[in-house]
């Protein structure tokens, strides 16, 4: 049994929310300058060149790459062989997030209740998701998700019989809907299979792979390359104000199911596809 | 793409010039006011009590800016998604309200209201909040302070980077750009 102190990942959690709101990842720049080599349409031209340029302030003066810096998605994977001590795993992540929210000069964005609309003033509570792995290890993404692009999102329970056409429709017309409110270039996470929940784990699973690194699961490459051309066939292009580069990958991510189900979940994540994680 | 150059308060013969597509550097004064601070200026109208600020050829600008660090104008500021203050608009254009600035399509009630008042809506790069932030050369809280990042904060602009979305006329870019091919 390996023990790990609550308050290192305290102060982990704190310098990695300001990280994640100020450094974009560098697979998403890349994805971002080849996006902007491909596209045809000048103004969608002139979107990428401010994205590309966005980011680089954000990243020499230490200003946040979007203003909504986003409810704190936290995923955690806790090693069965590891015991936290001096506090609880939430409360900890919890007072990283207050603290690197008040510290990090970041937008709190959060709401004690959805119909009270009270701010908490401080981020908290993040939305955690745990999973207990093998090992004594402690891993934590930190995923700020924006309020436009998650109200994109959206999960259906399609039949068995509706397939890969039916699966490409649902994402396709989840992103034709959406149109400019999400900010493309986006990336498109797609949860396939499992229940309504599990895929729409999944679907934020897709967000935070490496931009375009295909997925391991031949089937799945195959969806993620054909629902690429399909999503950048829609014509809503950067910003949505039209164009080529609709989004800059989609990222599918796949469970088994139930006989009788096909569940689908699209998380729709902004070009401002920030995380940051580390491992204790 | 030329730009052109506007300042505000926008006056109905500079309007009329806009067409959906084209691209503006804005400079002079916008107030932001996003959900919350919409709903109270909309109460203040219904009760006929006058506005933190007269509205007569004013831009909002639907955004809630990151906290300032010392030293800072302003900090990261992009646009919101307006679709969520199309609820409250044509009663704001009836008002005088003449520009607006955020992200994303608004409902044919408020493409009619802008074309009935002579009014403009223009897209700002959603997500480009540090670069957009860099335009903003000065920032004050006039009106609801107890509602943090969404007060109604007056901002002054230069060289705002922008495209008209829905003009006058009735036209309307997110639509037509659809259409395009590229």
């Amino acid at each position: 049994m390996r023990e790990i102190d609550a308050a290192i990942i305290t102060e982990r959690v704190r310098a990695a929310c300001i990280e994640a709101c100020t450094v974009l990842p560098r697979g998403v720049l890349e994805a971002l300058k080849r996006a902007r080599r491909i596209e045809e349409s000048p103004t969608g031209r002139d979107i990428l060149d401010q994205l590309i340029a966005n980011a680089e302030i954000a990243r020499f003066e230490h200003i946040p790459i979007c203003q909504d810096t986003g409810l704190t998605l936290v995923f955690v994977e806790l090693g069965q062989d590891a015991h936290i001590t001096g506090g609880g795993l939430y409360d900890a992540i919890n007072e990283g997030v207050r603290r690197g929210y008040d510290e990090g000069y970041l937008r709190k964005s959060i709401v004690r209740h959805p119909l009270d609309r009270a701010n908490t003033g401080d981020n908290t509570p993040a939305v955690i998701h745990t999973e207990i792995v093998p090992g004594d290890g402690l891993r934590i993404i930190v995923a700020p998700k924006g309020g436009g692009s998650e109200n994109m999102s959206a999960a259906r329970m399609l039949k068995p019989s509706d397939g890969i056409e039916g699966v490409t429709r649902f994402v396709v017309d989840t992103v034709r809907e959406a149109g400019s409110n999400p900010c493309p270039p986006l990336i498109v996470g797609v949860g396939l299979g499992g229940t309504i929940e599990k895929a729409a784990i999944l679907s934020k699973k897709a967000i935070l792979r490496e931009v375009g690194k295909p997925s391991a699961n031949p089937t799945d490459a195959k969806l993620e390359d054909d629902l690429l051309e399909a999503v950048n066939a829609t014509g809503v292009g950067p910003a949505g104000l039209g164009g080529r580069v609709t989004a800059l990958a989609v990222h599918v991510e796949s469970y088994p199911c139930h006989i009788a189900s096909l569940p689908v979940a699209v998380t729709l994540q902004c070009h401002a596809a920030r995380h940051s994680s580390f491992g204790i | 793409m030329p730009e052109l150059r506007l300042t505000t308060p926008l006056v109905e013969s500079e309007i009329e010039k806009l067409n959906a597509g084209d691209r503006v550097l804005l400079s002079g004064v916008v107030y932001t006011a996003r959900d919350a601070a919409h709903a109270r200026l909309v109460e203040l109208l219904r009760d006929g009590r006058p506005l933190p600020f007269d509205i007569a050829g004013q831009v909002i600008y639907y955004a809630g800016p990151t906290p300032a660090k010392p030293g800072q104008v302003i900090g990261s500021l992009g646009p919101t998604t307006s679709g969520r203050m199309d609820a409250y608009t044509p009663e704001l254009l009836a008002a005088g309200l003449k520009g607006m600035i955020g992200k994303g399509e608004r409902n044919q009630t408020v493409i009619d209201a802008i074309v009935r008042h002579k009014a403009v809506y223009f897209a700002a790069t959603g997500g480009a909040g540090a670069l957009l932030s860099k335009r903003v050369i000065s920032c004050e809280v006039i009106a609801f302070p107890e509602l943090g990042c969404e007060a109604v904060h007056r901002l002054e602009v230069r060289d705002f980077p922008l495209v008209v979305v829905n003009d006058s006329r009735g036209r309307d870019l997110y639509s037509e750009s659809r259409t395009l091919s590229f």
